[in-house]
C-alpha cells in the first residue's frame, strides 16, 4: 500500500527538507517503519526507545487521531494520508 | 529584558526566542525561561514598589513576561493606553458565597471584567505583542470561543489581520463578538481538537502568528499574570488554594509558576497554594486520569455544555497533573446539571454572571467544600474565566418570569398566589 506520510515542520530538517514522504504499509506502524527506513534520524525524534509514539507526538489517518482508533495496529487504504504533528497546540 | 529562550520542558533543549512551540528533539513543549537575578536579593520592598506603580493592566508585570522589547507602546507610562489593556481584574471576598459552602474565606477573580470579557485578553495581549516584535502582520488562533473574541479585538486594536478557527457548533453570543471585529472567521466542521489539528498543520504552511501554536510559548505565560494579580491584590500573599477550570491546562499551570516565580524572589509570603482542577463530565481526560492514578490523559470526544473547555486532548495535561498531586489537590469533574446549579449559585450569592467554565470551578468548588475535601479555614480563590452573557442558553429555564397587567392589584394577586 503506497501512504504519503505528511511532516510537520519540526521534522522536516531531519527528512532532507521534505514536507511530506511516500511509504509503504498496511497498517500505520508499517507505514512508519517504512518513513524510519528512508529517513534513519526520524525515528528517534518521534519513537521512544521501546519502539512506542512518544507522548507528545500525535499521529493522523484521515484526520482522525489514531489513539481514537487502534493506534500503531490501525489498517490504512491504499492512498491514505498520514500526519504527524506535535501534540502541544491548543487551549 | 528578563527573558532569555525558550527551553524544551522535556528534554531541557534550548531554543531562540523566535516563533516555535515544540521541540525537534523530542516534540516536548516549549516554555519561556528568564534571568531574574537582577531582581533576586534586592529590596523587595522596593520591587513590590515599582510592580504597584506600574500600568493598571498586565504591563505593570512586564519583568516576568517574554518580551524582548518590554511593555508595547511609546513608553512604559504610556502602556496602559496601547491596544487593548488587560488584567487588573476584581478580587471579590464572597463571604455569601462562602457561607453557604460552609467555608471560612472565598474570594472570586472575576476575570470576566477583560476587554472581551475573559481570561483570554491576558494570554492574547503577550503573545500580539510578540507577534509584533518579531514581525508578524496576521494573528490566527485554533479557539474553542473566547480565544476568537479576544483574537479578533486585539486585531483590531492593533490593526492586524486576524483568521480566527472555530468549531461549527459554537455558542452564537461568541461567534457574534468575534465576527463584529471584523475578523476572518473561519467554522471548521468538527470538534475542537479537529479545529486545533488544522491549525497545528497551517502554522507550518503559513506565515501567521497562531497565538496558541507556534506563538503558545509565549501566549501561556500570560496566565502568570493572574497569579500576580491575585497575590498583589492580597496584599503580596499567597492564597491557601486555588479553584480553577481545566481546558487544555495551561491557565491551571501558569498560575502556579507565576505563584512559584515571585514566592522564589520572595515577593510574597505563603506556602505554594493547593491546586484544584475543575472539568466537565461531558470532558474530563484530565480528572479521569487524575482519579485512575495515570500520568498522562488518554483522550476523549467532548459532548458537555462548557464549550470553553471542550478539548478533549489537553496539551497540558500531564503537567496539570503532576501539578495536582504535587501541590495536594485534585482534578474533579461536575456534570451538566451541576454547572447550571453552580452558574446559579455564583450569580446568586455574588452577582457575578458567569459562562459554563465558571459554572464548572464553581460547582468544583462547591463539591470540594461539600465533601470536607477543602478545610474550612483555607482561603480560597475561585477563578472566574469568561461572562455569562456569552453563554446564555445555559441560563435558561432556571427561573421564570412573573407577567402581570400593569396594576398594583395585579401585582398583589401574583405575590398572594405565591408566583413570585
Amino acid at each position: 500500500m503506497a501512504v504519503t506520510v505528511k511532516l510537520p515542520v519540526q521534522l522536516r530538517p531531519a527528512a532532507g527538507g521534505a514536507a511530506e514522504a511516500k511509504v509503504q504499509g498496511a497498517t500505520v506502524g508499517e507505514a512508519l517503519e517504512s518513513l524510519f527506513a528512508a529517513h534513519p534520524e526520524l525515528r528517534e525524534r518521534i519513537a521512544d526507545g521501546d519502539g512506542s509514539l512518544r507522548r507528545f507526538v500525535n499521529v493522523y489517518v484521515g484526520g482522525e487521531d489514531i489513539r481514537y482508533l487502534e493506534g500503531t495496529s490501525t489498517p490504512i487504504a491504499d492512498g491514505a494520508e498520514l500526519t504527524i504533528l506535535p501534540a502541544v497546540a491548543g487551549g | 529584558m528578563a527573558v532569555t529562550n525558550l527551553r524544551c520542558r522535556e528534554c531541557g533543549a534550548t531554543y531562540p526566542l523566535d516563533a516555535r512551540y515544540a521541540c525537534e528533539r523530542c516534540f516536548g513543549p516549549l516554555e519561556a525561561v528568564y534571568d531574574h537575578s537582577h531582581l533576586a536579593g534586592g529590596d523587595v520592598a522596593e520591587l513590590r514598589r515599582r510592580i504597584q506603580a506600574g500600568p493598571q493592566n498586565i504591563w505593570r508585570y512586564a519583568d516576568f513576561l517574554p518580551l524582548a522589547e518590554g511593555p508595547p507602546g511609546p513608553s512604559a507610562r504610556l502602556a496602559s493606553r496601547v491596544g487593548l489593556p488587560a488584567g487588573c481584574t476584581p478580587l471579590i471576598r464572597a463571604d455569601r458565597l462562602a457561607g453557604e459552602l460552609g467555608l471560612r474565606e472565598v474570594w472570586v477573580k472575576n476575570d470576566a471584567a477583560n476587554p472581551t470579557h475573559s481570561f483570554k485578553d491576558r494570554v492574547v495581549s503577550v503573545a500580539a505583542a510578540r507577534a509584533r516584535e518579531l514581525g508578524y502582520q496576521v494573528l490566527a488562533c485554533a479557539s474553542t470561543g473566547n480565544l476568537a473574541g479576544a483574537v479578533a479585538a486585539y486585531g483590531a486594536a492593533l490593526g492586524m489581520e486576524t483568521y480566527v478557527f472555530i468549531p461549527a457548533d459554537l455558542e452564537e453570543q461568541k461567534v457574534l463578538a468575534a465576527g463584529v471585529c471584523g475578523t476572518n472567521l473561519i467554522a471548521v466542521k468538527g470538534s475542537y481538537d479537529d479545529v486545533n489539528r488544522l491549525c497545528a498543520e497551517l502554522s507550518g504552511e503559513r506565515d501567521w502568528a497562531f497565538v496558541n501554536v507556534n506563538l503558545r510559548p509565549y501566549y501561556a505565560e500570560g496566565s502568570k499574570t493572574l497569579a500576580y494579580e491575585i497575590a498583589e491584590q492580597l496584599g503580596f500573599e499567597l492564597p491557601d488554594r486555588c479553584v480553577v477550570p481545566i481546558a487544555s491546562g495551561s491557565l491551571f499551570t501558569k498560575l502556579a509558576k507565576g505563584f512559584s516565580e515571585w514566592r522564589q524572589l520572595q515577593l510574597v509570603s505563603g506556602s505554594e497554594p493547593i491546586m484544584s482542577g475543575a472539568q466537565a463530565e461531558g470532558c474530563a481526560p484530565v480528572a479521569t486520569a487524575f482519579a485512575a492514578g495515570q500520568e498522562f490523559c488518554t483522550p476523549v470526544k467532548p459532548n458537555t455544555i462548557a464549550k470553553s473547555l471542550a478539548i478533549g486532548d489537553p496539551a497540558d495535561g500531564p503537567y496539570a497533573l503532576e501539578l495536582a498531586r504535587a501541590s495536594g489537590g485534585q482534578v474533579e469533574a461536575v456534570s451538566d446539571e451541576e454547572i447550571v446549579a453552580g452558574i446559579s449559585l455564583l450569580a446568586r450569592t455574588t452577582g457575578i454572571f458567569t459562562e459554563t467554565a465558571g459554572g464548572v470551578a464553581t460547582a468544583v468548588l462547591a463539591k470540594l467544600a461539600r465533601s470536607g475535601a477543602i478545610d474550612r479555614d483555607e482561603r480560597v480563590v475561585l477563578l472566574i474565566t469568561g461572562d455569562g452573557l456569552k453563554t446564555l442558553e445555559a441560563a435558561r429555564d432556571t427561573f421564570s418570569a412573573v407577567a402581570i397587567e400593569p396594576s398594583v392589584q395585579a401585582l398583589d394577586r401574583a405575590l398572594a398566589a405565591g408566583v413570585a
